[in-house]
């Protein structure tokens, strides 16, 4: 079996490999990170519009209690990771280097911060669009980084119809081990969490994609689904960026989502397993989004960790846990070493979309001399989408953005394996982004 | 209140990058080629390697002179225009003046690089229009070869003749294999075009170690193997073809690949990524039409030799080629743009 499997291996196509550095906390149970005094939740934690709070300054919360309601369908709600009471309201630091409205919680330091386990929900018995206030009213988003509301995702209009259901371990984010351990310690809640959304939106099979570095947690998972035949594991080989969406699809049913579209139109629905997980929490114990796993590593990390990290804890105090940060670190980035943000500041809080909390060192920061563009076409052999990036590169040099969109510019992901594949140095994505974001702020254009 | 926190850096991702640098893959090629070298200097002398560094120091020095002082230091330091020196003067014959060489050094990086605003953006193989130039040039000085095989240290008096002198070849000239076989149909042994102890460039003689160091740059993947692969499939169809319809008249295919400049150009110049193509569709292409162009003008055209034509050719299709071999996008049927 594993030997047809490794001559039949199913990927995208093009893509890089980074190495991995995942064995500094693949092994490492997750633990939970202690409550501590401060808490900061900021109301635009997901894509779409912020939440919009539903308490007031002085007033005491119980944890899990619902603080900020959905802002509209685009939105999802937020929860107190904590029990204590309310400290302020207003702009607070966020990760991206601004101030963003959030409420700020102070912990009672006397509570016990007990959830009393409620009875299970009979979502069998609710309608979908019932499922759907459901979902949002939880506050789940999709846990993969993007933090895009769950709830929206599952609402299917009438002329769809989902026929597969894909859940997402693959992972592919050098350093992350998030999903891994999460798959290793709650295979069941995942089993179960793809059960109801099977169910809930009719679909026929359920596959559950990880890379085959990752050999663990797919023998545990096939050994929790037994003899299930409608939920199954499928290996992938290691490969980035395995874990967008599309290329995950591209994957593991060999089907290329079309440009502009979505993969509900291919009868196909994407989750992050710890989306998964959480839909299972929030029907089974009532438990909404309140905290989630992160993976702090890195080589600036004292002591690398797989964290249960109540949401809104500041980054500062979940360093501390583990040990703070060594000496030689130069750079703190909040998600994968490819697709993350740094932070300027540590006072910033852990959000529904924080995979990761990676230090890394002068080795990884250093700007390396930049060299000219010798055309060797690495890029090209990269992009997962078959795009031109050093087209795009030096368009964006020229500051040519009309021309780029004439290229699929939009189509790009911003997946960063151009730039991880060039050996002149030049910051291709970087040049990227600018071109989108100067095209997206132009008035009355999309 | 003071703050312990490291001065952390803003430095946007993704953060990893793969090993290979452009000063490295340039490294790669000059090791690659520096077997090819010493076996060019053993069977020609030293005035080989008196050849290359008077045409490695030309391109060296219009580099430095023309490049602006804040860039200099990068400029010299990516290896570019050492290996062009080096690959032009390994396409020269071992007795060439060496002022000759020097004027052709400063051509390539001068003509073939600089004026096109650097490295990257030329359309033409900078050697190869080093060569180009100084074959219109100094045809007589060009197409004089001298044996292998004689002492190391003979220095003969063409190649310290002074700038702007005719020279005074003192040794009795060898044919090339190409030269023989174009003008009097005949063969040469195929060991010694493996090894390159026949007359030529000096560095282009020994196929056995041109083969080698390519097969090290494409295990350090700093080779498009597809243009070598091609270029050869290209030019052993046609020369076959030609062979089977007349062999007294034609060369072989293996004549045809081990001769001349065919592999040097083949593995070192066509592959040379700013002046080939940049998909894998076109490079297939680009191959294809270098072996043909090759093949077509050994023997049907003026010249014995055809490699440095053909590549430069299909060097001025690559905008074009490049413009109708772009990759289906992810997603988009039948689009390409």
């Amino acid at each position: 079996m594993s030997l047809l499997g490794s001559l039949f291996q199913r990927s995208f196509r093009h893509g890089v490999h980074p190495e991995g550095h995942k064995e500094a906390t693949v092994d490492l149970p997750i633990q939970r990170v202690p409550f501590v005094q401060r808490y900061v939740m900021p109301m635009g934690q997901h894509i779409g519009v912020p939440a919009k709070a539903v308490v007031k300054v002085g007033q005491a919360l119980r944890r899990g209690q619902m603080i900020a309601e959905a802002g509209g369908f685009m939105s999802t709600a937020l929860h107190s990771p904590v029990t204590g009471k309310v400290v302020g309201i207003g702009p607070y630091r966020h990760q991206d280097g601004s101030f963003k409205p959030a409420i700020e919680i102070e912990a009672d330091p006397y509570a016990t911060q007990r959830i009393e386990p409620q009875p299970p929900k009979d979502w069998e018995a609710m309608t979908m669009p019932e499922f759907v206030a459901e979902v949002q009213q939880a506050g789940i988003v999709g846990m993969g980084g993007a933090a895009f509301p769950a709830h929206v995702k599952y609402s299917i209009p009438d002329t769809q119809h989902i026929d597969d259901v894909l859940v997402n371990g693959a992972e592919c984010e050098p350093y992350l081990t998030n999903d891994h351990r999460l798959m290793m310690e709650r295979p069941a809640a995942l089993i179960r969490g793809t059960e109801i959304l099977l169910r809930k939106l009719g679909a026929k099979r359920a596959i559950i994609g990880v890379e085959d570095n990752k050999p663990d947690a797919i023998e545990i998972l096939r050994r929790h689904l037994g003899s299930r035949s409608n939920i199954s594991v499928v290996t992938l080989p290691m490969k980035y960026p395995q874990g967008a969406e599309k290329m995950l699809i591209r994957a593991v049913y060999d089907r290329e989502v079309p440009a502009g579209q979505l993969p509900r139109d291919l009868g196909i629905l994407v989750n992050n397993v710890g989306t998964v997980v959480a839909i299972a929490d929030w029907f089974d114990t009532g438990m909404p989004l309140i905290e989630r796993v992160v993976t702090v590593s890195g080589p600036g990390a004292a002591y690398p960790a797989n964290l249960i990290v109540p949401l809104g804890t500041p980054v500062r105090e979940v360093l501390r846990f583990c040990g703070g940060l060594k000496d030689e670190t130069r750079e703190v980035v909040m998600g994968g070493p490819m697709m993350g943000a740094p932070t300027a500041s540590l006072d910033v809080p852990v959000l529904k979309g924080t995979s990761g909390i990676l230090a890394f060192t002068e080795a990884e920061t250093r700007t390396g001399t930049e060299y000219p563009c010798i055309r060797c076409g690495r890029c090209l052999e990269a992009c997962p989408y078959f795009l031109n990036p050093s087209r795009f590169a030096r368009l964006a040099r020229a500051r040519l953005f009309d021309e780029m969109k004439g290229f699929h510019l939009m189509d790009c992901v911003e997946c960063g394996s151009c730039t991880f594949a060039c050996p002149s140095n030049i910051p291709i994505v970087q040049l990227i982004r600018t071109a989108k974001n100067n095209l997206r702020s132009r008035p009355n254009e999309k | 209140m003071k703050s312990n926190d490291p001065h952390l850096r803003l430095l946007p991702a993704p953060l990893l990058r793969q090993g290979m640098t452009t000063p490295s893959a340039m490294r790669d090629v000059i090791l690659a080629l520096l077997p090819a070298v010493i076996a060019g200097t053993w069977f020609f002398g030293l005035k080989a390697l008196l050849v290359l560094a008077a045409s490695i120091a030309g391109a060296m020095a219009v580099e430095w002179a023309f490049t602006p002082i804040e860039k200099r230091r990068n400029a010299i330091g990516d290896n570019s225009a050492l290996l062009t020196g080096l690959l032009l003067g390994m396409t020269l014959p071992p007795a060439l003046p060496l002022w000759m060489a020097f004027v052709g050094g400063m051509t390539a990086i001068g003509l073939g690089k600089v004026i096109w605003g650097g490295l990257g953006t030329n359309l033409f193989n900078p050697a190869l229009l080093g060569r180009a130039f100084l074959l219109g040039t100094f045809p007589i000085a060009m197409t004089t070869w001298s044996a292998p095989g004689v002492g190391f240290f003979d220095l003969p008096s063409s190649l310290l003749a002074l700038p702007f002198q005719s020279p005074v070849y003192d040794a009795v000239a060898a044919a090339t294999p190409l030269g023989l076989m174009k003008f009097e149909q005949k063969g040469s042994d195929f060991l010694n075009l493996l090894i390159g102890n026949t007359g030529g460039s000096l560095g282009e003689t020994s196929g056995l170690l041109l083969i080698l160091g390519g097969l090290y740059l494409w295990w350090r993947r700093d080779l498009d193997w597809r243009i070598p692969v091609a270029i050869a499939l290209a030019a052993v169809i046609f020369s076959s073809a030609l062979y089977l319809a007349d062999s007294a008249k034609y060369p072989g295919p293996l004549f045809t690949l081990f001769s001349g400049g065919f592999l040097l150009g083949a593995i070192y110049m066509a592959t040379d990524p700013v002046t080939s193509p940049l998909t894998p569709r076109g490079a297939w292409i680009f191959g294809l039409g270098a072996g043909l162009l090759v093949v077509l003008i050994r023997v049907f055209g003026g010249f014995p030799e055809g490699m440095m034509y053909a590549i430069l050719l299909m060097n001025a299709a690559t905008p074009l080629i490049d413009r109708y071999t772009q990759p289906r996008v992810f997603g988009r049927g039948g689009e390409t743009k």
